[in-house]
């Protein structure tokens, strides 16, 4: 059953939760019961493919022993070589599951989420290797992170020392009013965002695009304008259903979207789209490419080192998306937009060309909701259809 | 008191901005002064002028928001 899918998807979780929700009043500790809850909802989401739920298990049992084994290595050494080894087992069966499809008509590895999941695995590793997680974290909470089902389909991706502590947080029958009052007040804003205005924009102007346009331009026109529309209200939807459930259940899940439409720039708009996949591309590719490249004094110039990190960042959010060519050009473009946007700045910063005032803030925004709306038009790989 | 003062020049040079010795409590961030690189950079000097070593996962925009607080978390871990 897709996670959020479907009326009776909804109908089963509440029942689910309702232990939840009278152990939350009560000030009672409730995790232990959320962490059955998970098992009986993600028995639930993979009971149509026995295939996908083993595939599942196994990439679960994969990380576990991978984050374990690790962890028991840095205590005691830390070279580079092993690090990497470990990074790229991490991120191996996600690279299978994306190529398998091109050399076998059955997907045995691959399952939903997986591109999601492989994150908080390799984040684990990463901060591993930096010191900050130094204790095995126990099997139940490890488990419970990796597979916590409000958010197993697509995130947000949240941050294992910031989901253990609130593991760890009491809750009082107050205080869980209030995560009860904003996880129901997150859901019925995803209901309004996916199911009534993207729904909306999808089946009263997308498919009837046809009749509304012209030509073959204002028909690309007009999708590029409705989709970006359609892909932020139906994302943010389900991001606003994976949050609320979090909350109900305890856990704050950090947000995924934040006002992306009234960014000023590009780099503003990467602070406010799909933030929990870009701030992970943030802190673990491009700072630590950044922070590499300026330790080793490879390359003496700051704006090519960042410039090169954008490029870096991009393309593998391009290829994370999909093999396909759209996704690889919609990094390329972004990566072109940064580094476009970068030497930008910094010209500006020396001859003050464009002046900060409300009429240039505008302006600034209506630029780059263009320019957003055309990666966008990329992405839903509109560009390489044919006989539309 | 003189370590502080030292945070605040590298912050300085670092934003190529003097408005951060004259309001320490200003929000790097938001005010757009601070960014990814800047960060790395306040992260590479931090490691080769006072020799303290902070991983990159470790410095959130939270708590290392503001000069003065930058300030005082390097101070904890000279």
């Amino acid at each position: 059953m897709t996670p959020y899918g479907s009326f009776t998807f909804f109908f089963i979780i509440a029942i689910l939760l309702a232990p939840t929700i009278i152990l939350g009043l009560r000030g009672k500790r409730f995790h232990t019961y959320n962490m059955l809850a998970t098992i009986a909802a993600l028995g639930l989401i993979f009971s149509s493919s026995l295939n996908q739920a083993l595939a599942l298990i196994l990439f679960t049992i994969w990380q576990v022993l991978l984050i374990r084994l690790y962890i028991h290595y840095r205590k005691q050494s830390n070279s580079n070589a092993i690090f990497y080894t470990a990074v790229f087992l991490s991120i191996l069966p996600l690279a299978i599951s994306k190529l398998l499809p091109y050399f076998s008509d059955i997907n045995v590895i691959g399952f939903l989420g997986i591109s999601y999941l492989t994150f908080k695995g390799t984040q684990i590793i990463m901060e591993i290797r930096d010191g900050l997680i130094k204790k095995e974290p126990p099997l139940a909470k490890l488990l419970y992170f990796i597979l916590f089902f409000p958010t197993i389909s697509s995130g947000p991706i949240d941050r294992y020392r910031r989901f253990e502590k609130e593991l760890e947080t009491e809750i009082s029958g107050n205080d869980y009013k209030q995560f009860l009052y904003d996880g129901i007040n997150k859901i019925f804003l995803g209901f309004l965002y996916k199911y009534i205005i993207g729904y909306s924009i999808n089946h009263f102007f997308i498919a009837n695009l046809r009749f509304i346009a012209h030509s073959q331009f204002q028909h690309h026109l007009y999708y590029m304008y409705a989709y970006s529309l359609y892909l932020f209200f139906d994302f943010a939807g389900y991001s606003a259903f994976a949050i609320g459930v979090s909350y109900i259940m305890g856990i704050k899940s950090p947000e995924n979207f934040n006002k992306p439409f009234i960014s000023r720039n590009i780099k503003d708009f990467w602070n406010r789209w799909h933030l929990s996949l870009s701030f992970w591309f943030r802190d673990y590719v491009y700072m630590r490419f950044v922070f590499w490249m300026t330790k080793k004094k490879w390359i003496k110039n700051r704006n090519i080192v960042s410039n090169l990190g954008y490029i870096l960042l991009f393309l593998i959010m391009g290829f994370w998306h999909g093999l396909e060519i759209q996704y690889i050009l919609y990094g390329i473009y972004h990566a072109l937009l940064m580094v476009l946007y970068n030497s930008f700045e910094r010209f500006n910063k020396k001859h003050k060309w464009w002046p900060n005032n409300k009429f240039t803030h505008v302006a600034a925004i209506i630029i780059t909701f263009h320019f957003i709306c055309f990666g966008f038009y990329i992405f839903s790989g509109q560009l390489f259809q044919k006989g539309v | 008191m003189e370590f502080k003062n030292e945070v605040i020049a590298l912050l300085a040079e670092i934003c190529q901005d003097d408005v951060v010795k004259e309001n320490p409590d200003i929000d790097l961030f938001t005010s757009g002064l601070l960014d990814s690189f800047g960060t790395v950079e306040l992260l590479v000097q931090a490691e080769e002028r006072f020799n303290i070593l902070i991983p990159i996962t470790e410095f959130d925009r939270e708590s290392w928001n503001t000069p003065n607080n930058i300030a005082n978390l390097l101070a904890d871990r000279r």
